[in-house]
């Protein structure tokens, strides 16, 4: 089994935390025990979800968190146990309020922001259709380093199935809202045409068939109200783009220990490299630890010694299956993660045990940060019930 | 069609592939179409790879793989009849920039190769004539937004082709008659408030027909009050093997007791019927289990 970092190290110096992974892997209950444990170190630190099932809401105990940053009452953690020195806030990001902003702060005038802003398609993307959250995410994370209000920013992703749409984010709004080519929507001929590259024009006439020319009005129109803003939306993406590549950010892939979620860690981590981001390490959940690790692994009398101990056979009987039946589970995990390390060329792995009570309260929460800040082998004597 | 949806992790795949097999077991020919790039159901079949075309798995079950940019290819060419037009406009920059930048655009051309599936009138040629279709479709959060597509565009374009082809398709995913939704939760805390969430959204908001609600991976009631007792003492008491199972022990025990309340909680907040699936306590779920849950569905 790979050695195990500790978190506390791997975030040092740190300004912002990318957690991304596949659905169901906890996630959110990750981004955010991360958080309350730096909040604990002293840091003012503001954890942001995008995830629109309100989970982060519900493990932080907030009614509802706005697209505004809120702070988590101290109270909450210190009755389980947690003293956080410096400050935890937390934001639920809403896309379609954060894309308004951002029209607000780039247009030149009222006017083009208003004809943005009532634009039919603009309404339509920025708010109902996939990927415009992802932009927005990276929007308001960029916002908030730029402030500079907190410490620490800890980013809870959404699904790794859009691992690229997140990651492609900012250059695919500045290749959206482009004008140059898009420019022959306005002038199907002469200059515009001829830099869009020969054959656009016919191109034109060819999708005006597929898809009504009504529609490539509206878009016209809607390429038009934008073309004041390009430049700024360029450079903003750039300076986006550079937060995220910087060695103060620090992406941290969480998974579960099934095997396509770390086919799907191993993904995202490929991804990471190839885009030269900065990978800080990897958290895999609900871990089942071999008996190895918990007991030595001596289980050849375990249903003597069991029957003896507990005086009745049925039962030992029973437990014994339960427990071959969990280090089935546990050679499972340690084989995938034995093979996420390998892929990941990973100085080490944090396993967070799979709790006997499901996670989604403070309790569970406090918990998971725990195992977070802890050592390795304060892991394996905290899993093994002898911490 | 049957449209299997949930959030990231909850056993889609497993449902769909089981759905699938208990159809084809009727006798009614049908496909498995799994809506994202990674072959999660192909690899569920051992097959090497399915790919964005129809593969037979067994009698009466097939399966593909929708690739938005193939479904794209394939429908513009029926849009426009001449592949030479078609390939023409692919190698166009402007259109490239639209199709890439668009959002949603890869939605909405999914859903319209998967209607194209279900006909029975098949556009593409020679196209297999199927009963039933069961649909993978891609995690909630995103579930919800998927389903939208068609909606959506055919408000963003108010008339022309592209408006009546997206009604089309918003008109084939709320057909009460022929299409349902099935959610597939997990019984835990937030897992069943978000599927008792996505329902009210699929039904209120989309306007489709939630049918079924399968709670997933629901642990076996193996030990009793009384026998957890009895380990509580021997955990606490013994050291090695015997505290490790003992623990063992009490974790499903702990985890059957507190998945049963969320039962009752999904039960009680879920407008649609629940179905529950036993947890399998098996390395790889492959076909085998599948086929196990699929006898569970009925």
């Amino acid at each position: 089994m790979p050695k195990s970092p500790h978190l506390s190290e791997v975030l040092d110096g740190k300004e912002v935390v990318i957690c991304a992974g596949s659905g169901g892997v906890g996630k959110t209950t990750t981004s955010a025990a991360i958080a309350a444990g730096l909040a604990a170190r002293g840091l003012k630190v503001c954890v942001l979800t995008i995830d629109p099932a309100k989970r982060l809401a519900d493990s932080l105990g907030l009614e509802e968190l706005g697209n505004d940053a809120r702070r988590v009452d101290p109270k909450l953690f210190e009755a389980q146990g947690i003293e956080l020195k410096g400050e935890l806030w937390a934001m639920q990001l809403d896309p379609k309020a954060t894309f308004d902003e951002l029209i607000a702060r780039q247009a030149p005038d009222e006017e083009s922001r208003d004809r943005v802003l009532n634009n039919p398609i603009y309404q339509q993307i920025s708010g109902a259709l996939a990927g415009s959250q992802e932009y927005m995410a990276m929007e308001k994370l960029f916002e908030l380093h730029t402030e500079g209000e907190f410490d620490m920013l800890v980013l809870d992703t959404p699904p790794s199935r859009n691992a690229l749409d997140f990651l492609e984010a900012p250059r695919r709004l500045t290749q959206f809202i482009e004008g140059k080519s898009l420019k022959v929507f306005m002038k199907p001929t002469g200059f515009a045409a001829k830099v869009a590259g020969r054959g656009a024009t016919v191109a034109l006439s060819v999708m005006k068939r597929i898809v009504g020319f009504d529609l490539i009005a509206d878009l016209a129109e809607f390429f038009n109200a934008f073309s004041g803003m390009v430049d700024g939306f360029q450079a903003r993406a750039k300076r986006v783009n550079k937060l995220l590549a910087s060695p103060t950010t620090c992406f941290l892939v969480v998974c579960g220990p099934q095997g396509e979620p770390i086919d799907e860690a191993v993904y995202f981590h490929r991804k990471l490299v190839e885009a030269e981001l900065p990978f800080g390490g990897v958290i895999v959940n609900k871990v089942h630890y071999p008996a190895e690790e918990l007991c030595g692994g001596k289980v050849e009398d375990l249903p003597a010694e069991l029957a003896d101990k507990l005086d009745d056979e049925d039962l030992a009987r029973r437990v014994t299956a339960n427990f071959a039946d969990y280090q089935a589970l546990a050679e499972r995990d340690a084989r995938n993660i034995e093979h996420l390390a390998r892929e990941l060329r990973a100085t080490g792995v944090i396993r967070v045990p799979y709790l006997d009570e499901d996670v989604h309260d403070l309790a569970g929460l406090a918990q998971i940060n725990r195992y977070l800040f802890a050592t390795g082998e304060e892991r394996v004597a905290m899993a093994a019930g002898r911490a | 069609m049957v449209i299997v949806t949930g959030k990231g992790g909850v056993g889609k795949t497993t449902v769909a592939v089981a759905l699938g097999m208990r159809a084809a077991a009727e006798g009614k020919r049908t496909i498995v179409c799994e809506v994202s790039a990674q072959e999660n159901a192909s690899r569920m079949f051992e097959h090497t790879t399915v790919g964005f075309h129809e593969v037979e798995l067994e009698e009466n079950l097939w399966a593909i793989s929708i690739d938005p940019d193939e479904s794209m290819r394939e429908y513009v060419l029926l849009q426009l009849k001449v592949r030479a037009m078609r390939d023409m406009l692919f190698r166009s920059r402007i259109f490239n920039y639209l199709a890439a930048a668009t959002p949603g655009l890869k939605e909405l051309v999914t859903i319209g190769k998967i209607w194209e599936l279900a006909q029975l009138d098949r556009k593409v040629k020679s196209g297999r004539k199927y009963d039933t279709v069961i649909v993978d479709a891609p995690a909630t959060g995103h579930g919800v937004g998927f389903l939208q597509t068609p909606r959506t565009f055919a408000n963003i374009a108010r008339v022309g082709p592209i408006h009546s082809q997206a009604q089309t398709l918003d008109n084939f995913i709320t057909d009460h008659d022929n299409t349902g939704v099935a959610i597939v939760a997990l019984p835990e805390e937030m897992p069943v408030n978000e599927s008792a969430a996505l329902e009210h959204d699929l039904v209120n908001e989309v306007g489709v027909a939630v049918d079924r609600v399968y709670l997933n991976g629901l642990y076996p009631e193996r030990f009793s009050k009384a026998d957890a007792e009895q380990l509580t003492a021997l955990a606490a008491a013994e050291e090695g093997a015997s505290k490790a199972a003992a623990r063992a022990a009490l974790s499903e025990f702990g985890r059957a007791r507190s998945q049963r309340a969320q039962l009752a909680r999904l039960r009680r907040r879920a407008q649609a019927p629940v179905k529950t699936l036993p947890f399998l306590f098996e390395p790889d779920l492959g076909p085998e289990a599948a086929r196990r849950l699929s006898k569970r569905l009925t």
